[in-house]
């Protein structure tokens, strides 16, 4: 098993989480608690690094009294902490001592009263009446000519909820604080009680367009937790799935940035590109976004021979038509002018925030779980892509040779692809246990941990994608750049809120 | 700029009177009469995300791309309420988005409509009855139209529009 869990007493949390993140040289990756009221009389709160060089996930974890719920903060000594103890705190009630910031994520003031934890068991919706409701206060920044440009939370294009304050003296940003949560819906909550074939469903609706990530970061967890050996034919088909999702929803942000600062004519052949992708999607599965195609245990669609070589025929006609998309990009002047140097994220400021995947990379951070947890990647010659710049125009970059190293993944998977099953056959043996499910979805890696009972009903689902480091990655990133330049610096991140806000 | 002008030329014209589905055509020319005669040339939609997973919108802008292009038939999108007479609205309604949709909604010049796209629009779909949702937005507007799907593909959006219009 790659994960190791540590049990410390309250006094020694903080201590065991401060030597982990020096050790592994690891942000904090996942912070959540669980509801063991009805065991053990206590709330269990764990802490999640990521120790590349050992091959383990290291949860830290600790127990808090169900009277006194609390735990001292570990917020100060490491940023990347600070998000997560507000969302303990909201969801469940239990107090980081020490935190400076326990303000609500996604429990907007206005419109839930104090008091309510949806992710304790024994939680009762508010009637609406009666409770009192307060205003979210913002960071302000204070000082002769500096004001603020609210935005949000609907936006002029066709995009998801997010409200945005920039402060701003004259033409630079100088602070951006944005709050999240407008698309929140309980998911964690949802995933409570449902067996595990209703989770790969709900799962895949977390965020529509890394819909199969999600699944099988799902699948994952629960095949650790049952032993279920998956046969080696469907590893590779999810690679191969996992890397199409990549290519498309690289092309997207490849085009949004296109647009985002006016170039139409290469955003629409992108948007072309996406297109045709999609509907090879729809062809080899039957959905456009690959929903429906992982159960637990492996696949339900096939790669037979000939939707095999209509893939690689595609896959060709894709190669051609991405180099003169390239082509048209990278010799336009005006273009990387306008992303040359535009919102840069620093490696030591990624790094203290914890940003991961494809914006950590863009930022010298060399973190890939396809290569740092490589599992089926192993069988193949698999090349990491990095930038250091940190710019908008290293996370082009990035896309651009992520993509074309998709290409060259799927190529590779499919050659390797023998006869075989494609799902595991025998009876699924259900354990009162839990897991860490993994994988590098485009945006970075996205994790499920999940906690089972015997009868494979979902106990607690706790869901980190990528977004939820990255949106203070964005934040700043845009330190110092005009308004103008917002829309490419954020379609650069193209995070996710559906994700971020669950 | 000579690279784009020789894609253009190669290129030619990717909208589809497609091969795959040559009802989007026929559908689309019937759609144009429709919003002349009816909305004097465009028909203006604005939308808002309740909460959706994206996978709604990630189709409506595909309709818009050039393979489908919606606008070639009268309808956009537009950035602003203010110019909308149709409100297409993804999502199940979050708690949050609440106020936000009821004030998009009420900038809106009269006549107004209000289409509904996805599943979870309808009813809360897989987020039905949850603490933080409204299951759906008939319980907050009056929806003329529902588009179904999860997510309704280009094709099916064009459909329903047309479909609404012809009521």
């Amino acid at each position: 098993m790659d994960e190791a869990y540590i049990y410390v007493k309250p006094g020694n949390f903080k201590k065991a989480c401060l030597y982990f993140h020096k050790k592994l040289n690891s942000p904090v990756v996942m912070m959540f608690a669980c509801d063991e009221r009805a065991k053990n009389k206590c709330f269990r709160i764990y802490c999640v690094f990521m120790g590349i060089k050992y091959k383990k996930w290291v949860f830290v974890a600790m127990d808090t009294t169900e009277n006194t719920p609390e735990f001292e903060s570990i917020a100060r000594d490491i940023y990347s902490a600070g998000l997560f103890e507000r969302e303990i705190k909201e969801m469940f009630g239990i107090l980081p001592e020490g935190n400076p910031d326990l303000r609500s994520l996604r429990l907007h003031d206005e419109v839930w009263p104090e008091g309510y934890y949806p992710l304790r068991k024994d939680f009762k919706a508010p009637v609406s009446s009666g409770a009192e409701k307060k205003e979210y206060v913002f960071n302000k920044v204070e000082g002769e000519g500096v004001f603020e440009v609210p935005v949000g939370p609907v936006h002029a294009g066709v995009i998801p909820p997010g409200h945005f304050r920039f402060s701003v003296a004259g033409e630079p940003i100088i602070h951006l604080e944005t709050r999240l949560g407008w698309t929140h819906k309980g998911v964690e909550k949802i995933f409570e009680g449902k067996d595990v074939n209703s989770g790969v469903k709900l799962s895949e609706c977390v965020a529509g367009d890394s819909a199969f990530s999600n699944s099988n970061a799902f699948c994952h967890a629960v095949e650790k937790i049952c032993k279920i050996d998956v046969p080696e034919r469907a590893m590779f088909l999810r690679a191969v799935f996992l890397e199409l999702e990549r290519m498309y929803n690289h092309l997207s942000g490849i085009g949004g940035m296109a647009i985002d600062v006016g170039f139409s004519f290469p955003a629409m052949y992108a948007s072309v590109m996406k297109e045709n992708l999609l509907c090879l999607n729809e062809k080899l599965t039957g959905s456009r976004y690959l929903k429906g195609v992982n159960i637990i245990g492996g696949l339900s669609a096939d790669l037979t021979v000939w939707k095999k070589k209509t893939l690689l025929k595609r896959l060709e006609a894709m190669e051609k038509d991405f180099r003169e998309l390239k082509d048209m990009l990278y010799s336009s002047v005006s273009f990387m002018d306008r992303l040359d140097g535009t919102g840069v994220l620093k490696k030591k400021t990624a790094e203290d925030l914890g940003v991961l995947g494809l914006a950590a990379r863009s930022s010298g951070i060399e973190k890939d779980l396809r290569k740092d947890f490589p599992g089926i990647y192993t069988k193949i010659k698999f090349n990491a892509a990095k930038e250091h710049s940190g710019d908008a125009m290293a996370r082009l970059n990035i896309r651009v040779s992520e993509f074309e190293e998709s290409m060259n993944l799927i190529k590779q998977f499919v050659d390797k692809i023998g006869p075989g099953s494609i799902s595991f056959q025998n009876k699924i043996e259900f354990r009162d246990s839990v897991g860490l499910g993994y994988i590098e979805a485009w945006r970075g890696p996205l994790l499920y941990w999940v906690k089972l009972n015997k009868y494979g009903i979902v106990e607690r689902c706790k869901i980190i994608d990528p977004s939820f480091h990255n949106w203070e990655g964005l934040c700043y990133s845009v330190l110092g750049n005009i308004i103008p330049d917002f829309p490419v610096c954020n379609k650069s991140f193209d995070l996710s809120y559906s994700g971020n806000d669950l | 700029m000579i690279k784009m002008l020789k894609n253009r030329i190669i290129k030619g014209v990717v909208t589809r009177p497609v091969k795959t589905d040559p009802e989007i055509e026929k559908i689309g020319a019937e759609l144009k009469d429709l919003i002349h005669k009816r909305f004097g040339r465009s028909f203006h939609i604005r939308e808002v995300d309740t909460g959706s997973c994206n996978a709604c919108e990630s189709e409506i802008i595909a309709a818009n791309n050039p393979i489908y292009d919606i606008q070639r038939f009268g309808v956009s999108f537009v950035a602003s309420p203010r110019h909308a007479d149709g409100l297409l609205v993804t999502g199940p309604v979050s708690k949050n988005m609440h106020i936000a949709l009821k004030k998009t909604y009420e900038a809106m010049p009269e006549p107004k409509f209000v289409i509904t796209c996805g599943e979870c629009a309808l009813d809360g779909g897989i987020f039905k009855d949850s603490y933080y949702v409204e299951n759906g937005v008939k319980n907050i507007l009056p929806v003329t139209a529902h588009i179904p799907g999860c997510p309704p593909n280009p094709a099916a959006i064009i459909k329903a529009i047309l479909t609404f219009l012809r009521k």
